[in-house]
């Protein structure tokens, strides 16, 4: 666990180093949730004072965009791939198989819509590591694999 | 003795096949067998169904393996394939594969050649040579030559490039922008991926030739946060390239010495596929939600922070420094009708030889899905084939012969899009594809206007009430679907709900059986 102390050093040390740029909102946000995995909702009083904004314009673009989360992630994010290149190749089975697996387990599942892999589908990723042509038995393996690491 | 140089690629697509694994047990090998080898992380020839797809340098050119796996290596070392030995795998001289010997690469030249962040191997390709002649010619030349190339956005709008940029050029104004949208959401399509990963430096000299067209100093790249390795590449590229004078401003004495600076920056975006919209995209960048604009004031007028902009698409940037290399004439000799110039095609979905096959407009469906792609993956007949996105028609078998040209497509209702092509099986179920696309549109619509906002929603009911509901209702329910796809049409704001009812249309339409019609009831689009 992320204590409060770091969660505060760390916005205040991400605010400090981009509160200048043009459009800083975005890139502060990603930098804060690549460190602590999520955009603690305890950040946005402080993004909104460094920014010269209402907390309800940086709370707005949080729950706007679909990468930024407000809960720290369980386990590994687990993004499997669920748009029509990778429907044409089995992935709405792929994706109730991954429901069914991941269900008790120490990982975040979640839909994404094209990773930009579509000649070689269904893929997914795995904390940002691509992997292609993603069978039943290939995502129990992976998931074994990252049972094991943990 | 020499080094040999192996070759094994860092394109996404080849890291989900394993190349890093590959990569990792050649190095390996060659140390426990004494081989001196230089490995190189190409990127890749587009060929994904060989990937990982492994090349050799031998006298004779270089030599292709693939698919292989790191279980393969040692056997692949043990027939002295470091020599261009024979092996079950082997592939022959990479140039001479039917595949790749067929197409017509321009803007792909370098794909899979090269070592994507190195400045050298760039130059050595042509690289910087169109940027290099554009800063011999006036800026009012540069853009004469962009707009005699014929060169449109490859985007999907296909709007004339010269003409943004004559606009911005001729704008007063303190700051102007390039911006660069690379945020192929489209599923089927990773031209722009590989081109970031690729060749980030054809990439980042576009951009520097339309600054130094229109007098911008700043730029933006807005890459998808789905890309890490395309940000990755071209975070290294536009470093590297910042450090040699191809960007920024060094010595305070510009570009290459022009004394116009260029500063340029990637920007992440954050898994929203509606920013994939010029004006969305701006007000993300800007650091706002992206919703879309009104247009009028069009970007190039009003564009990113209220100034003059040009925005480009990745493979309509990547697309200039050869026409300035090579001259408008050059480029403009292919291509057929008000479409000149190639477009790099993606083959995606259900297909058994998926990857990037770049040809000049003219090139017909059937020749990509068959020629290239080589039928379906699963070995069954293609029932569907989605062209240019989750916004893009399904487009029927009646017209897989015609001629690829945007009039020539759009005529019959087609979209050429960004040119991602997603094939189907027959085990498809058009209904729910046309299901899926609704409600694509209601996850990803911005909000700001209500066909789209609330049209999806609709339907998606509509659409189940159709497949599931009394068949008594059904001619009525098509008939809803039928007024609610023409109110989105022609009253959304953007292209979001303004396409989506053409999946819907084009698969109720050429497909009314998936629907539970029957086939009679057939009507034209």
């Amino acid at each position: 666990m992320t204590s409060n102390n770091q969660v505060q050093s760390t916005i205040r040390r991400v605010l400090d180093d981009k509160r200048g740029m043009p459009g800083a909102l975005l890139p502060i946000l990603h930098d804060i949730q690549d460190e602590l995995g999520h955009v603690p909702p305890e950040a946005v009083a402080d993004i909104a004072e460094a920014l010269n904004l209402s907390r309800a314009e940086v709370h707005g673009v949080i729950s706007y965009y679909h990468h930024f989360r407000t809960e720290a992630p369980k386990g590994a994010v687990v993004q499997v791939c669920r748009a029509e290149a990778c429907q044409s190749c089995g992935s709405e089975a792929l994706w109730e198989h991954a429901s069914k697996q991941a269900k008790g387990q120490n990982v975040t599942l979640e839909s994404v819509y094209c990773l930009g892999l579509c000649a070689t589908a269904p893929s997914m990723s795995i904390n940002d590591k691509p992997y292609a042509r993603v069978s039943h038995a290939r995502f129990d393996h992976l998931l074994a694999q990252l049972k094991e690491a943990a | 003795m020499s080094k040999i140089k192996i070759y094994v690629p860092r394109d996404s697509e080849a890291l989900a096949l394993g190349a890093d694994e590959v990569a990792a047990v050649i190095a390996l090998q060659a140390r426990q067998r004494g081989i001196p080898i230089e490995l190189v992380r190409n990127s890749s020839r587009g060929m994904f169904w060989l990937e990982p797809l492994v090349e050799v340098a031998t006298k004779k050119g270089r030599v292709a393996y693939g698919p292989v796996q790191p279980e393969d290596v040692a056997g692949l070392f043990d027939v002295g394939f470091h020599n261009g030995g024979a092996h079950k795998l082997g592939l022959g001289l990479t140039d001479e594969i039917d595949y790749l010997k067929k197409q017509e690469r321009l803007t792909f030249a370098r794909m899979g050649i090269t070592d994507p962040v190195s400045l050298d191997d760039y130059q050595a390709h042509e690289g910087y040579a169109g940027l290099c002649k554009a800063l011999t010619l006036k800026p009012t030349e540069v853009v004469q030559q962009v707009l005699d190339s014929g060169l449109r956005g490859r985007g999907g709008a296909a709007f004339p490039a010269g003409i943004k940029w004559k606009t911005v050029a001729a704008a007063q104004a303190e700051q102007k922008y390039v911006v660069c949208n690379a945020d192929e959401g489209d599923s089927g399509t990773f031209s722009d991926r590989m081109t970031m990963e690729g060749d980030p430096y054809m990439l980042i000299e576009g951009m520097t030739i339309a600054a130094m067209a229109t007098g911008a100093t700043r730029g933006y790249i807005y890459v998808r946060s789905e890309y890490p390795h395309a940000i990755a590449a071209l975070n290294e590229a536009i470093a590297r390239a910042t450090e040699a004078g191809f960007l920024g401003n060094k010595d305070g004495k510009g570009v290459l010495g022009s004394g116009q600076a260029f500063h340029l920056e990637v920007r992440k975006g954050a898994g929203s596929y509606v920013c994939g919209e010029e004006t969305a995209m701006l007000e993300s960048i800007e650091g706002k939600r992206g919703v879309v604009r009104a247009k009028p004031p069009i970007p190039a007028l009003k564009g990113l922070f209220g100034q003059p902009t040009v925005i480009n698409n990745v493979i309509t940037f990547a697309s200039v420094p050869i026409i300035l290399a090579r001259g408008a004439a050059f480029y403009a000799n292919y291509g057929l009708g008000r479409s000149r110039g190639t477009l790099p095609i993606q083959i995606a979905g259900n297909v058994k030889h998926g990857g990037l096959v770049e040809k000049a407009f003219g090139v017909t469906l059937r020749e990509l899905m068959v020629d290239y792609g080589g039928g379906t993956a699963s070995g069954r007949p293609i029932k569907a084939v989605q062209v240019g996105g989750p916004l893009g028609a399904y487009v029927p078998e009646a017209h897989w012969d015609l001629p690829m040209d945007y009039e020539g497509w759009t005529a019959v209702g087609a979209t050429v899009g960004h040119g991602g092509i997603v094939i189907h099986d027959d085990t498809a179920d058009l209904s729910r594809l046309a299901r899926y696309a609704m409600e694509f549109c209601a996850i990803e619509s911005c909000g700001k206007c209500t066909p789209c906002r609330i049209g999806s929603t609709r339907g998606v009911e509509t659409i189940d009430r159709i497949t599931q509901g009394d068949a008594q209702n059904r001619p009525q329910q098509v008939k809803l679907l039928r007024d609610l796809c023409d109110t989105m049409v022609n009253g959304s704001l953007c292209a979001m709900g303004g396409m989506t009812p053409f999946p819907v249309l084009s698969a109720l339409n050429h497909y009314p059986e998936d629907f539970g019609l029957s086939k009679p009831d057939r009507k034209a689009a």
